[in-house]
């Protein structure tokens, strides 16, 4: 006689119990993985160190491009001329989205010139194709970037072309203009970039 | 030839699930291995309390290498920062509190449930013949795990992390000869620094854990190789149902023992979960309070003692004397205790494997040994000078503390139990009592 | 057999029981009486005190490095709140660390050593020890510092509190027999009123003591609750698993 005697099984009444162990197990898992995924998400240092960024504006001369790190990207804070912002209007045809509908901004900065006040421009220098940081071009028709040039930015690592508001022209590998990462004004002098701000 | 494909199997359950089953097992030998694994590894049926070890010791090694990875991810193995890092873990990075005790606490409960699953091993001779490779994996597993918690140890970059390995690796100092250029070596340094700490990482996070897993792979096949040994000490291999050809007192191990170890896997979780979540430092073994002082070179703290697990062995340690202007001896005694496990299969001589059945010497030995191991544990955390001093009129060589005399008795206790062994098992053989041909409880 | 047994169990209870008392004798202590801070860590004002009066009396000297101003948000207090009554420096940050702007090289001319880091003190020393020994400390002219502990002889520290407790000495009031020696027994008697009484000094540093034990373990009282409802799912999950368990073992014979 073997040790196993198979004549009081209950197929039904197993299958349930074993059915609703093996539940148990699985929100127990997905408990325990809770913790440990959550644990690769930012630190709260990371967060701190993440607070809002404020970027004095007084010293900015026109044409000036002057570099912010927030959160460990490049933003760009740019005192445009009175030239570069009156170019903007007229750059339509050589762009993929000049109405910034499929692009990522504040609401307050979704116009043309892509910012609170027209002459002060804030935008993340990241390019929106595989996130190298474009170049700052700001003279118009370059040899190497042809007639057509009104001046912007230029990504070495896959030659996107972007205007002097961070749109993106058309044909470009970049999908959407630059994005724009909220910032407010505080008194006319400084810039505070703050992505978690309210309503932004 | 390298066309052919193997035949098919039945589907095991009905549905899509059984045909990819069908379609891996063509390709690789799944159910063979379950088979011969789980549900079709006979093990015997009366396994008790003890038996819950084995799988509670894979449950605790694979938390470790998750939690360790885990840890990894935001540790910082740097002489500077790794103190620094292991707070940011305990105080900035999400549940890393939960992450960093589940790993201290399984440390200890690893060592725990080793030690059970040893005194298993002893209480019931599955140390004996055909299981000696069996026994001397296990007792190489053993090795490697405390090499593990020694280099881990000094991660935390502690007070008692650096002290710690200070005093263990200036152990090798003693070695003759060799030995101070030995301890400089292991070093990396001419004392405890960064680099020093960089590869006590290496070796905890890799080369051990490989070594670890490589031991636990062999330990399992050996084990499914001979077949559990049970509290009878009875071979079920030797009583086959004629019918099935399967032992008449074994039950596949797959579902019954499967259900049965999950049972002991969520009371040993309770347990776990009461010292992570409401005693994590467990009273100072678990988390010693100088480890929560950043490593100080410059400053010894008043009492340095090893983590619980390795005290038994601090405390032989600490009871041999010097000799002959040497401290090796010491060092050769903690070693020797350690290592004489590794032939514990050929000292035994009695005809039994069980304590159910073997005489009363064993009996009287074992118990014993567990009592000086117990007391020896002990005495490794405390000063020497815990029990004052013995009366100057009783001559002893090399101390006179009382702790230190009693602490040599043990030690000699330890080793009667493996040196004595041929003689007190052949003694007891006439007072064994008879085997039985089939497990009973 | 029975009384071979019986001898073992008692050895084994015995050498176990051992170990309930190993640490403590490990760290040296258990000869000076402590007295429980009866400390809450679920009372937010007592811990906004006690963090108030840490930065106050404490964090002159001694840095508490590895806590970081935000962590403070866990005690009840917002940010601004932190930023307007808790951080005295106008050029810290929230997130910086609660570091002491004292300089080594200065600390050991002026100190003789670089007071230590605070964040795990109640970690290491324990919530008694650090309530006992800030209510022990007594004017000893032989120190230089002018001030001595009964729980920490010759501390370097002089009694930084003594304005609000007062300052005590040490005096003979009895003797007893010790080995057949007989020796002083000693209390501390309040020699010079501070600004406050007794007990509301007790409670000052009982908040103290509360928020320093906080800043040891930020996490701890998360801890405890994620615990309970762990514990609670285990206990349902042992019994699943033992129905499962008996419903299979049904079949062996």
């Amino acid at each position: 006689m073997s040790a196993i005697v198979l004549n009081e099984v209950d197929p039904k009444k197993r299958r349930t119990l074993v059915i609703g162990g093996c539940a148990l197990g699985a929100v127990a898992g997905a408990t325990v993985a809770v913790p440990f995924v959550g644990s690769m998400f930012p630190s709260e240092r990371a967060k701190a160190a993440g607070a809002a960024v404020e970027v004095p504006i007084d010293k900015l001369e026109p044409g000036q491009l002057l570099t912010v790190e927030y959160r460990g990207a490049p933003h760009w804070v740019i005192k445009r001329t009175p030239e570069m912002v009156a170019q903007l209007a007229k750059n339509d045809a050589l762009l993929a989205d000049p109405a910034s509908a499929g692009s990522k901004q504040p609401a307050s900065a979704k116009n043309v010139a892509r910012s609170i006040k027209p002459e002060i421009f804030v935008v993340k220098g990241v390019c929106t194709h595989l996130g190298c940081s474009p170049t700052y071009r700001k003279e118009i028709a370059p040899a190497d970037l042809g007639a057509d040039w009104p001046g912007g930015f230029f990504c070495p690592c896959h030659q996107s072309k972007f205007d002097m508001a961070g749109r993106v022209f058309k044909g470009m590998p970049a999908p959407t203009n630059l994005e724009i990462t909220a910032y407010r004004f505080e008194g006319d002098n400084t810039i505070v970039i703050d992505a978690d701000a309210k309503g932004a | 030839m390298s066309n052919t494909i193997k035949q098919p199997i039945e589907p095991p359950i009905a549905g899509p699930a059984g045909k990819l089953i069908v379609w891996v097992d063509q390709r690789f030998p799944l159910m063979s291995l379950w088979n011969e694994h789980l549900a079709q590894y006979y093990a015997p049926k009366n396994f008790n309390f003890w038996y819950y070890f084995g799988s509670l010791a894979m449950l605790v090694l694979v938390m470790q290498i998750v939690t360790g990875i885990f840890l990894t991810m935001n540790y910082k193995p740097d002489a500077k920062t790794a103190f620094a890092s292991v707070e940011y873990i305990m105080r900035d990075v999400s549940f890393g509190w939960l992450i960093r005790y589940m790993h201290s606490t399984g440390a200890s409960m690893f060592f725990l449930v080793v030690y059970l699953h040893m005194m298993r091993g002893l209480m019931y001779g599955s140390y004996r013949k055909p299981r000696e490779l069996l026994w001397i994996f296990g007792c190489m597993i053993y090795l490697a795990l405390m090499a593990e918690a020694f280099f881990g140890y000094l991660l935390p970059w502690g007070q008692m992390s650096y002290w710690g390995a200070q005093v263990i690796i200036n152990l090798f100092a003693a070695v003759p000869i060799i030995g101070e250029d030995l301890a400089i070596w292991i070093r990396g340094d001419f004392n405890i620094g960064d680099a020093t700490l960089n590869r006590f990482f290496a070796f905890h996070v890799i080369a051990l854990p490989l070594v670890l897993l490589g031991l636990v792979a062999a330990h399992i096949m050996a084990l499914h190789e001979v077949g559990s040994n049970n509290p009878d000490g009875v071979e079920i291999k030797k009583d086959l149902d004629p019918k099935t050809g399967t032992p008449r007192d074994g039950i596949p191990f797959h579902p019954y023992y499967t259900v049965k170890d999950i049972v002991g896997v969520v009371v040993f979780l309770a347990i776990f979960s009461a010292i992570v979540f409401f005693a994590p430092e467990m009273g100072g073994y678990f988390l010693e309070k100088p480890n929560f002082e950043q490593a100080d070179p410059l400053q010894t703290p008043a009492h340095i003692a090893p983590v619980w697990y390795f005290t038994p062995f601090y405390a032989m340690l600490r009871a041999v004397p010097s000799f002959m202007g040497s401290q090796f001896w010491g060092v050769a005694v903690m070693g020797a205790a350690t290592l004489i496990l590794f032939v514990l299969p050929w000292l035994d001589r009695g005809k039994v494997r069980s304590i159910r059945y073997r005489g009363p010497l064993y009996k009287r030995f074992l118990a014993s040994f567990v009592v000086s191991f117990l007391i020896l544990g002990y005495l490794g955390v405390v000063p020497t000078t815990v029990w004052g001093q013995i009366p100057h009129t009783i001559p002893v060589i090399g101390g006179v503390d009382t702790a230190t005399i009693v602490s040599r008795i043990l030690t000699a206790v330890y080793f009667a139990f493996f040196l004595l062994m041929p003689w007190y098992t052949k003694k007891d053989i006439p007072n064994e009592k008879p085997e039985p041909t089939r497990v009973t409880h | 057999m029975k009384t071979t047994n019986r001898s073992f169990l008692t050895a084994l209870c015995v050498s176990l029981g051992l170990y309930s008392v190993g640490p403590a004798l490990a760290a040296g202590g258990g000869d000076v009486h402590l007295d429980s801070a009866n400390i809450n860590l679920r009372d937010e004002g007592s811990l906004q005190r006690g963090a108030k009066a840490f930065i106050t009396n404490c964090l002159n000297c001694h840095s508490a490095q590895f806590m970081r101003w935000g962590h403070l948000t866990q005690i009840g207090l917002t940010e601004d709140q932190i930023k307007a009554n808790l951080m005295f420096n106008p050029d810290a940050k929230f997130s910086d660390y609660m570091t002491v702007s004292l300089d080594t090289k200065d600390a050991q001319a002026w100190l003789g050593k670089m007071p230590p880091d605070l964040t795990l003190v109640a970690r290491v020393r324990g919530s008694d020890w650090l309530y006992t020994y800030l209510r022990s400390y007594y004017v000893d002219p032989a120190s230089p510092s002018g001030w001595n502990n009964e729980v920490f002889p010759n501390v370097g520290m002089p009694h930084v509190l003594h304005d609000l407790q007062g300052s005590m000495t040490k005096a003979v009031v009895g003797e007893k027999e010790s080995h057949g020696k007989k020796e002083p027994v000693t209390k501390l008697v309040m020699e010079r009123k501070g600004s406050m009484t007794t007990q509301e000094y007790d409670m000052y540093v009982r908040d103290l003591v509360n928020y320093m034990t906080f800043m040891g373990e930020p996490a701890r009282i998360k801890r405890t609750q994620i615990g309970v409802v762990v514990m609670l799912f285990l206990a349902l999950a042992f019994f699943a698993a033992l129905v499962v368990k008996r419903e299979y073992w049904k079949d062996v014979k």
